[in-house]
């Protein structure tokens, strides 16, 4: 879950790192009085989206009047297609010099990673590679004294500044830490005349730890159906396509996306309901894909902690309560296969043995309906 | 020879009470694979199966020698049960759920390190060395001996080639499932040297899918140091950047993890990559001709 600048700024703030004064306004109305009350002021859209200032949603302003017009023009505009519902009213800091810092996950090493550099304020791809000190830490000892001492040795850090930065790193590991983080960037993290301030703020969750943060405000960029399938806990993704897909488990539900575009076709989303689910779970699933008015249902189940005739019945179940009358192309095998294809068969549907014929029926089906 | 596993492992189940963990228990025992018992703290009275269920990793320890432990355990107490499996001595911990936090999930595999012990998973399907010993959730009958070793991030989608490859009358060593997530324990890397080293494995079907960057590490280690040789399919190929695709590790983000630098990348290290499943036990057949 990315949180908005804002809210990675109240965190920032809870953990003793400092940040510019501000006030979050919804309309041009309060930008204005939040300038008369700060002076000069940056205004800053509040989405989800990186280059925020390429896309025209950072302004400067000196004056009240000006801090209207610009906020006024920002809450008219679409950011890399989102649009904009709050502004974050700063302080305008004199900077004087920008760095880099950072807390991320480095996969492949399966620890965290401590990414720092004198060179902020840009994209962080643009950085030098030998102008970024990466310093990965055993999550089994955490971020200790001697490694914050090396770091700044590394980067070269000294006097005052020395000592302002090594007091902000240990404050965001803990923040990484306490609140599961898989991101913390500070960037730029400002150097102002009354010392280190950071100027932006970029905090993801991990979504699997949410449930240890109820404190933690919900947001995700995701469609309402995707939402509804969040709640359902079934891997959902919307696509622009025409036949809607279900299979059981991400592999084999991606694989057969690519096979639909293979003999020609186009998906109308992404649909793993999971292992092992019961009728009422997937008729749920069922019924979410018919909510998307697809022109084929492509039913691709490979079962093994699913079993076959829970689908089937699931299948039969709410294709009698809502009436399904789209053409439907049923790939069914493994556990319980018998039994699955014996509910179906009953009510006239016969299934593939092998994906690849239920696939390329299912396309021939999309053609023909259109 | 096996890897990882073999007919003589001993493995203890961690939940071996709960719902999946007895019904998991059961398939494995029929596959021949030996149990020697459960933990589900509490319920020491109870025996699942035949096999005794301990309060205790430690407790379990004190009567059996254990070779390894498998997880049938909620997302939210997944890192308590490894960190105890792992303190206890297991050596080889298979960790089935999905959803355990990512800061867990590193500080697993951090101590999995300093205790010398090897993780499957999270997010998998387990591993399984063929007609010998099962220590996962796979359907027992498509897995039979063979000369094909197969290392994949997905479980259904394993299924189906593995099903495939049955169907063309050929059969498997061992079968990893590195998992789905973004952090695992396991990688291409480590289960492709191990195969290498098989005499038994004549020919290695390696299964990924987009996002991250483990099927290009894969091809750069298939190329400076495998001579037995490598298929590959992958899924994703139509997903869109930015989006999550089922698993947390399945997505495109700024660039990285695309179908095509990972086809590009693999057949430069001389892999062939299958366009469909389908086309997987002709290019095995075709390798395993020359061997």
């Amino acid at each position: 879950m990315k949180l908005f600048e804002h809210l990675g700024k109240k965190l920032f703030y809870r953990y003793d790192i400092p940040i510019p004064r501000g006030r979050l306004v919804e309309s041009a109305e309060e930008a204005a009085e939040a300038a008369a009350e700060l002076g000069d002021v940056v205004i800053k859209s509040q989405v989800l989206t990186g280059k925020r200032g390429k896309a025209g949603g950072i302004a400067f302003a000196t004056s009240p009047i000006g801090a209207r017009k610009e906020a006024e023009r920002i809450l008219k505009t679409k950011l890399n297609g989102l649009r904009v519902e709050k502004l974050l009213v700063e302080e305008k800091l004199q900077i004087d010099r920008e760095l880099y810092l950072a807390l991320t996950i480095d996969e492949a090493a399966r620890c965290p990673i401590l990414l720092a550099s004198l060179d902020g304020g840009i994209d962080v791809e643009d950085v030098a590679e030998e102008r970024m000190i990466k310093w990965p830490i055993d999550i089994t000892i955490g971020l200790q004294d001697y490694m914050v001492r090396e770091i700044c040795r590394l980067m070269g850090v000294t006097g005052d500044l020395k000592k302002d930065f090594s007091g902000i790193l240990p404050k965001l590991y803990r923040l990484f830490r306490e609140l599961d983080a898989e991101l913390t960037e500070i960037n730029p993290l400002a150097l102002t005349p009354n010392g280190l301030v950071a100027a932006d703020a970029k905090v993801t969750i991990d979504d699997d730890s949410l449930y240890r943060h109820p404190q933690l405000p919900r947001f995700r960029g995701k469609t309402a159906l995707e939402l509804k399938a969040e709640e359902l806990n079934l891997a959902y993704v919307e696509l622009s396509g025409d036949i809607a897909v279900m299979a059981n488990g991400a592999g084999i539900t991606m694989a057969t996306l690519d096979m639909v575009q293979y003999y020609g076709g186009s998906p109308a989303n992404f649909l793993d309901f999971g292992g092992g689910a019961d009728v009422a779970k997937t008729s749920q699933a069922l019924e979410l894909l018919l909510g998307t008015a697809p022109k084929v249902l492509l039913i691709n189940i490979f079962g093994g902690i699913t079993r076959c005739d829970v689908v089937a019945e699931a299948f039969v179940r709410v294709r009698e309560s809502k009436g399904i009358t789209l053409p439907v192309s049923f790939r069914l095998v493994g556990t319980n296969e018998n039994e699955g294809r014996a509910i179906l068969e009953k009510v006239g549907i016969k299934t593939f043995d092998l994906m690849d014929d239920a696939v390329s029926h299912a396309v021939q089906l999309a053609a023909a309906a259109s | 020879m096996s890897i990882y596993i073999d007919e003589h492992t001993r493995v203890l189940i961690q939940g071996i009470t709960g719902s999946q963990g007895s019904f998991h228990t059961a398939q494995m025992i029929a596959y021949g694979t030996k149990i020697v018992g459960g933990v589900s703290p509490g319920k020491s009275d109870q025996v699942v199966e035949g096999i005794p269920v301990y309060d205790t990793v430690f407790a379990a320890m004190e009567k059996e020698s254990v070779d390894a432990s498998i997880l049938f355990i909620p997302a939210p107490y997944a890192r308590d049960a490894a960190l105890e499996a792992l303190y206890a001595g297991v050596k080889l911990i298979v960790l089935i759920p999905e959803h355990i936090p990512l800061h867990d999930t590193l500080e697993i595999m951090a101590h999995a390190r300093q205790n010398g012990a090897v993780v499957v998973g999270p997010n998998t399907f387990g591993l399984i060395s063929s007609g010998k010993c099962k220590i996962g959730f796979m359907p027992n009958r498509y897995f039979i001996p063979g000369p094909v070793g197969v290392v994949s991030r997905s479980g259904t989608l394993c299924y189906e080639i593995i099903g495939q490859l049955t169907n063309s009358d050929i059969g498997t060593t061992t079968v990893v499932g590195l998992g789905g997530d973004r952090v695992v324990g396991l990688t291409f890397v480590e289960v492709l040297k191990e195969f290498e080293e098989d005499p038994a494995t004549k020919a290695v079907i390696l299964v990924g899918e987009i996002g991250g960057s483990a099927e290009e590490e894969a091809a750069a280690f298939i190329a400076s140091s495998m001579s037995t040789p490598v298929i590959a399919y992958l899924a994703g190929r139509s997903a869109p950047p930015g989006k999550r695709m089922g698993h947390a590790g399945a997505i495109i983000e700024r660039g990285r993890g695309t179908y095509k630098s990972k086809v590009e990348a693999l057949t430069e290290a001389g892999v062939q990559v299958a366009e469909l499943p389908k086309g997987i036990p002709p290019l095995v057949k075709s390798v395993l001709a020359k061997t």
